[in-house]
């Protein structure tokens, strides 16, 4: 019944005219096919991304939102959000930033200029980023590799953003990656060419009108035979953001004995103590492994965000295809998690390794959800699964909902699970050898989280150490 | 050193010290004796508060300051040591890491220069050789998986890399063998240098004969019923605290 009141509203006929709504600097609020062609209109699309989004609308106009999570929030109104806006006006100075947020900046150690940066200010005052991007967009350049947004890529590359998008995630694969296959606006797009190393982390950092891409945002990354590449996604400084829903897709394509590293901070404003305020954020990521002996690693530390649904997944297609999940997950105040992975064993042996740590401190809710699947096909496969959480206070909770099918004689699974507490008893232990509330909880969420911290890049998990800090600050007494 | 007067003690709204007075001049050694369910352990925590123990009347002076006021981890810097009857496991924090921690902690409030790795691993090293330790359970996880014997052992080791002020040890030889409480006491002894104070709960008359108290305190019912020397000790070792009630 639901459905049906969305689907009246969303068919209406949209109250503004389709030119009216090109020239407005942001879209008023609403979806319609209309809204669809004026984005691709501003982006100057070529026709097929046009049908392609307008496609994904109508699936997604047929489809429900899913509520199967274990998580708790107000419906969404979908007509209610603006699904454009041009980049905001940049601040001038650092004086115009919220100073809680530089705080938070100073606190995490991030250099000046990054913080100039990271806050939006406008270009030209950060000569040296810009510099920096220069140079090493021309070293990319000479070996071939590609790294621009996806709209610079619609222009460019349309052939391969043609054969690629949604490779991997069908455009009607579930109800956020329909909406955002309709609605995109902005994200990455990385080729790397046959035979050849990324000589550096790519970073959206980097990638500076990517900081701005809003809610709605689109990622592709197509590793060619015998290359590799290590791919960096958001970065530890606070991002605040007005809109409520964030509805992202990423895509990883593996040639034959490639590899593809995608490591993510995800810091999004995680709302107040009751929930109110924070960032929804629904993902959707996946990758294949689609050539022999190819390898897709996933790396998160999720410490942001009021609601975080999301499964980056492998499709182990080619044979000796190896996929790996290393996720930290953290939800203290009101948040909540639902977070997990899927390795779909196709190729024979195939090999995936699952690492989740999930903590939950003061109303903090955390959830695991997994599945492993072993196909007829993947003969000789194997899937190690541990996933660990650790509960600090008596109001958080955490789940783990493990799924795992195995469709041949020759596969074998193994899931492990532990669920600990940091009690009174081991907090007092410490404080009575001298060591503070504060230092002591983080030492014992940084060892918990030992496994997954050592597979970020060096500099990532630096970040990602003095976030979880940060981010646990005052959840005890 | 340290000066306790009329203190009243609840733990859980039951009133479990019920007018402690207890006065330990530096370089002393103090035994607390007395059936289970006295109050022992209890005096000990809330020395070092323990969150447990709520303080419902008296003072705690230690070194001629409130003690009161200081909450666990400042009493600590302040060189209050207390082991535990059973240390609690921490999985995920190395020992050895924990220790160091803990040290550089200590020498921050204390505004010391902060030992790094090396010079930190020097002085482990030294001490486990000096008290002929085995220091596998360094690179271990915090008491994670120790058997009771490793678990004691590990807090003297802590002991001998703190150096507190003043040790309060809550039956640091219980499930120890003969020659690992002769490793204990030898490590504690080292400590004692005339300055240093000692307040240790023990059941053991042997504990008493490799560290020779100056004071034998009885508790009864969260009180202190009978003071005196090492004579008093192996009295109770004869009779049994029955005898000794008045």
């Amino acid at each position: 019944m639901k459905n049906e009141t969305l689907h009246k509203v969303i068919s209406s006929e949209y109250k503004l005219g389709f030119e009216t709504i090109v020239n407005s600097e942001t879209f008023p609020p609403g979806l319609s096919g209309d809204v669809i062609k004026a984005i691709s209109s501003k982006k100057d699309e070529p026709k097929w991304l046009l049908d392609y989004r307008l496609k994904a609308y109508k699936k997604w106009l047929q489809m429900t939102e899913p509520k199967w999570a274990n998580l708790d929030y107000d419906t969404i109104n979908y007509q209610d959000i603006s699904y454009f806006s041009a980049p905001k006006k940049a601040p001038n100075s650092l004086d115009e930033i919220d100073p809680t947020i530089l705080s938070t900046y100073e606190k995490l150690g991030i250099p000046l200029e990054e913080q100039k940066l990271l806050a939006g200010i406008a270009v030209d005052a950060v000569f040296d980023s810009v510099s920096v991007k220069t140079t090493f967009q021309d070293e990319l350049e000479k070996l071939g590799i590609i790294f621009c947004s996806i709209s610079e890529a619609a222009q460019k590359h349309p052939e391969l953003l043609k054969k690629y998008l949604s490779y991997v995630v069908p455009s009607n694969d579930n109800f956020f990656a329909c909406l955002n296959s309709a609605v995109f606006t902005d994200g990455s797009f990385v080729y790397i060419p046959k035979n050849v190393k990324c000589p550096m982390e790519l970073s959206t950092y980097f990638r500076i009108n990517a900081l701005n891409t809003g809610q709605f945002e689109r990622t592709l990354i197509i590793a060619d035979e015998g290359s590799y590449v290590s791919y960096n996604e958001g970065c530890s400084a606070p991002m605040r953001d007005t809109s409520q829903l964030h509805a992202a897709v990423v895509e990883l394509v593996a040639l034959k004995d490639a590899q593809i590293k995608y490591s993510t901070i995800q810091n999004w404003y995680p709302g107040d103590e009751n929930g109110k305020g924070g960032i929804l954020n629904f993902v959707t990521k996946r990758g294949i492994c689609k050539g022999d002996n190819s390898k897709i690693s996933w790396t998160q530390v999720e410490t942001g965000s009021l609601l975080t649904w999301k499964y980056p997944s492998c499709i182990l297609k080619g044979d000796n295809s190896v996929g790996e999940f290393y996720s930290i997950a953290l939800s203290s105040l009101a948040q909540q998690a639902d977070t997990g992975t899927k390795m779909y064993h196709i190729g024979k042996n195939t090999k995936s390794t699952i690492v989740s740590k999930g903590i939950s401190a003061l109303k903090g809710r955390n959830a695991y959800r997994g599945l492993v699947r072993m196909a007829k096909s993947a003969s000789n496969s194997r899937n190690y699964s541990q996933c660990d959480s650790l509960l600090i206070g008596n109001a958080c909770s955490a789940y783990t909902f493990p799924h795992q099918e195995v469709r041949n004689k020759s596969s074998s699974v193994e899931h492990e699970a532990t669920t600990s507490k940091i009690s009174d008893e081991q907090l007092f232990f410490l404080n009575q050898r001298g060591i503070s509330e504060e230092n002591a909880i983080s030492m014992i969420v940084n060892g918990f989280c030992k496994e997954v911290l050592q597979e970020l890049p060096m500099e990532f998990a630096v970040e990602a150490k003095a976030l979880l800090n940060l981010s646990l600050e005052g959840c005890v007494g | 050193m340290l000066n306790i007067k009329n203190l009243h003690v609840q733990i859980n709204d039951k009133e479990i010290l019920k007018g402690i007075n207890l006065n330990i001049q530096p370089g002393e050694i103090h035994v607390l004796m007395g059936i289970n369910g006295s109050g022992k352990s209890t005096l000990v925590k809330t020395i070092s508060a323990h969150y447990d123990c709520v303080v419902n009347a008296g003072s705690i002076k230690y070194k001629d300051e409130d003690l009161l006021k200081l909450n666990p981890t400042q009493r600590a810097n302040e060189g209050i040591f207390m082991s535990f009857q059973n240390p609690v496991e921490i999985p995920g924090i190395n020992n050895m890491y924990f220790l160091k921690t803990a040290l550089n902690e200590k020498r921050k409030h204390l505004q010391k220069k902060e030992l790094n790795a090396a010079s930190f691993l020097k002085l482990v090293k030294s001490k486990t050789s000096e008290f002929n330790m085995d220091d596998a359970v360094l690179k271990r996880n915090l008491n994670e998986g120790f058997s009771g014997g490793e678990k004691k052992r590990n807090e003297l080791l802590q002991l001998l890399i703190l150096e507190p002020k003043l040790l309060l040890l809550d039956e640091i030889d219980s499930g120890l063998d003969i020659d690992a409480i002769k490793t204990v006491a030898t490590g504690i002894n080292s400590l004692l240098d005339g300055k240093r104070s000692l307040l240790m709960i023990t059941h053991y008359e042997r504990m008493l004969e490799l560290i020779k108290p100056n004071f034998v305190h009885i508790l009864e019912n969260g009180k202190i019923i009978k003071t005196g020397d090492y004579s008093l000790a192996l009295k109770l070792g004869k009779t049994g605290f029955k005898d000794i009630g008045e």
